[in-house]
């Protein structure tokens, strides 16, 4: 069963990088995962500052504006897509992520329409 | 004996055997076939089938494998009819084989006891926190939905969808059906603890509703309890629940007066005390307290068997139960424990000393809505003869509280104070 990881670290510092861990963490991770063979898919996030919104209203038209911006301490940093047995194994991965740290990860189960 | 006199001996044979068995036949199906909706509905079938049969035919030598085989069929058949859902179990169920844990069995029963793998399922983390306790009452305590409603004093309707939620959640998700590793038992076991020990103090001190005590709810936390103690023989921390709950459903009988209202601990009349519970709970505690340092559950049996050894509250061990707060405080540091610590200490060293603690904890939001607070400092000022603060304390605390007999006994207490104004 696959879930999505998202990974709201803690926006420590300016860059939105937790000074609670490093990019060696982050590599060493990458690593575990795709080692593990339950990796599907996964990437980090640039700069919350690049993030731009784009709404389509009932008629079609559509508004491009700046955003969003952090509203509390953690934000969206990346996300993870896993292929695992169960929601506990999920949970492993999404506790051993190094922005779950001082921050929170999200498990959400992938919906599956039967393909 | 005639005929409608044996169906209704039957019926209510029937009835019984469906309690006991009801949680093993429901975590057998749940092993077998690795869905709780399934599992829920084919053991209702196998019931009702009994019913019907059983009056009539007379019980069966081995009910639980006549009710393991009926539910069995029925869940094929059902299977059958639907291969959508079947093929979907089957994928489930390769993956639950993979799993593999090792079926316990309970002497003297003919099914196999796979219980403990939907404590830790219904207990989950990932579900809601208020989900937990009905859907542990509702799969192993065998209760209906609308008994599961009363318990949490909801309509059925509401219950009802709560737990639809809660499934749909384990399936959705898939919280998996399982016994966590050794390695991961330490994690996972106090949160079936805590399930287990809320749905004992929901009976033992009602939050909300008529009543003060609510012993059939205490009565099944505890049938509940009893049924873990087997399944994880060893776990302290199980022993030091055990010992907790019957430590203290042991007063059940002294705890209310004739009108339902609270009678205290220096009020209780002690030979209405369970003596032979409180026997069995000193021997679980003993097991508790051996083989290391003792846990949370443990501490707090430890305090609540001096109370039950005590002659009266003066002969009452406080500085020994002011000690063992002292180090429940150190596990758990709560300002509900520090609250029954400073009442200790009052009891030890005088209300003067136990109102300092309690002034200590004042703006604590976790008891800013909690009664006990207000009606402890009430006391301990009544007793320094600060009549008009206790008045006032005793006020805010029948402001908060949440059934009728302590707020009968509030206001008598008020009025109490207030007549000597």
């Amino acid at each position: 069963m696959k879930y999505l990881l998202l990974i709201q670290a803690n926006a420590a510092g300016e860059d939105g990088v937790s000074a609670d861990c490093t990019v060696e963490d982050w590599t060493a991770f990458d690593k575990e995962v795709t080692e593990a063979g339950v990796k599907v898919s996964g990437e980090s996030l640039a700069d919350l500052v690049t993030a731009t919104t784009v709404r389509v209203d009932r008629d079609g038209r559509r508004t491009v504006t700046d955003g969003p911006f952090a509203e509390g301490r953690e934000l969206l940093g990346g996300f993870l897509v896993v292929d695992v047995p169960d929601l506990d194994a999920a949970l492993d991965w999404a506790a051993r992520c190094p922005g779950a740290r001082d921050g929170a990860v999200v498990v959400r189960p992938v919906a599956d329409f039967g393909g | 004996m005639d005929g409608r006199a044996a169906g209704e001996g039957a019926h209510a044979s029937v009835a019984a055997v469906f309690r006991e068995e009801h949680g093993l036949l429901l975590a057998a199906l749940v092993r077998r076939f690795g869905d709780l909706d399934l599992a829920e509905e084919v053991t209702a079938e196998a019931i009702e089938a009994a019913l019907a049969h059983w009056p009539v035919h007379g019980v069966p030598p081995n009910p639980g494998g006549w009710l393991m085989t009926t539910a069995r069929r029925r869940a094929v058949d059902r299977l059958r009819r639907d291969q959508a859902y079947a093929a979907r179990l089957a994928v489930l169920q390769v993956e639950a084989d993979r799993a593999g844990p090792v079926p316990a069995v309970e002497p003297g029963r003919d099914l196999p006891d796979e219980r403990l793998q939907l404590f830790f399922t219904c207990a989950h983390p990932a579900l809601a926190a208020e989900d937990r306790g009905a859907l542990t009452l509702r799969c192993l305590a065998g209760l209906t939905t609308a008994e599961v409603a009363r318990a949490y004093l909801v309509p059925t309707a509401t219950m009802a969808k709560r737990i639809t939620r809660a499934k749909r959640k384990i399936s959705g998700a898939r919280i998996p059906f399982r016994v966590p590793g050794p390695d991961e038992l330490p994690e996972r076991l106090p949160g079936v603890l805590q399930v287990l020990y809320s749905i004992f103090t929901e009976g033992y001190a009602a939050s909300a509703g008529p009543s003060l005590q609510r012993l059939d709810l205490a009565e099944e936390a505890i049938r509940l309890v009893r049924i873990l103690h087997r399944l994880l023989p060893g776990e302290r921390e199980v022993d030091g629940l055990l010992a907790l709950v019957l430590l203290v459903h042991a007063r059940r009988a002294a705890r209310t007066g004739p009108g339902g209202e609270p009678v205290l601990l220096d009020e209780q009349d002690r030979t209405r005390w369970d003596h032979p519970m409180i026997d069995e709970g000193r021997a679980v505690l003993t097991a508790a307290l051996t083989g290391g340092p003792p846990g949370p559950y443990a501490v707090e049996a430890a305090i609540a068997a001096l109370h039950d050894e005590a002659p009266d509250v003066a002969g009452t061990d406080w500085a020994q139960i002011v000690a063992l707060y002292d180090v429940l405080l150190g596990l758990v540091p709560s300002p509900v424990v520090a609250l029954n610590r400073a009442a200790a200490v009052a009891m030890r060293d005088g209300p003067a000393a136990g109102l300092a603690l309690l002034d200590e904890l004042a703006g604590d939001p976790l008891l800013r809505e909690y009664h006990p607070y207000p009606m402890a400092r009430a006391d301990l000022l009544a007793r320094l003869g600060r009549r008009r603060d206790a008045a006032e304390a005793f006020r805010a605390a029948l402001a908060l509280a949440g059934t009728e007999p302590e707020r009968a006994f509030l206001r008598r207490r008020l009025a109490a104070v207030e007549n000597d104004l």
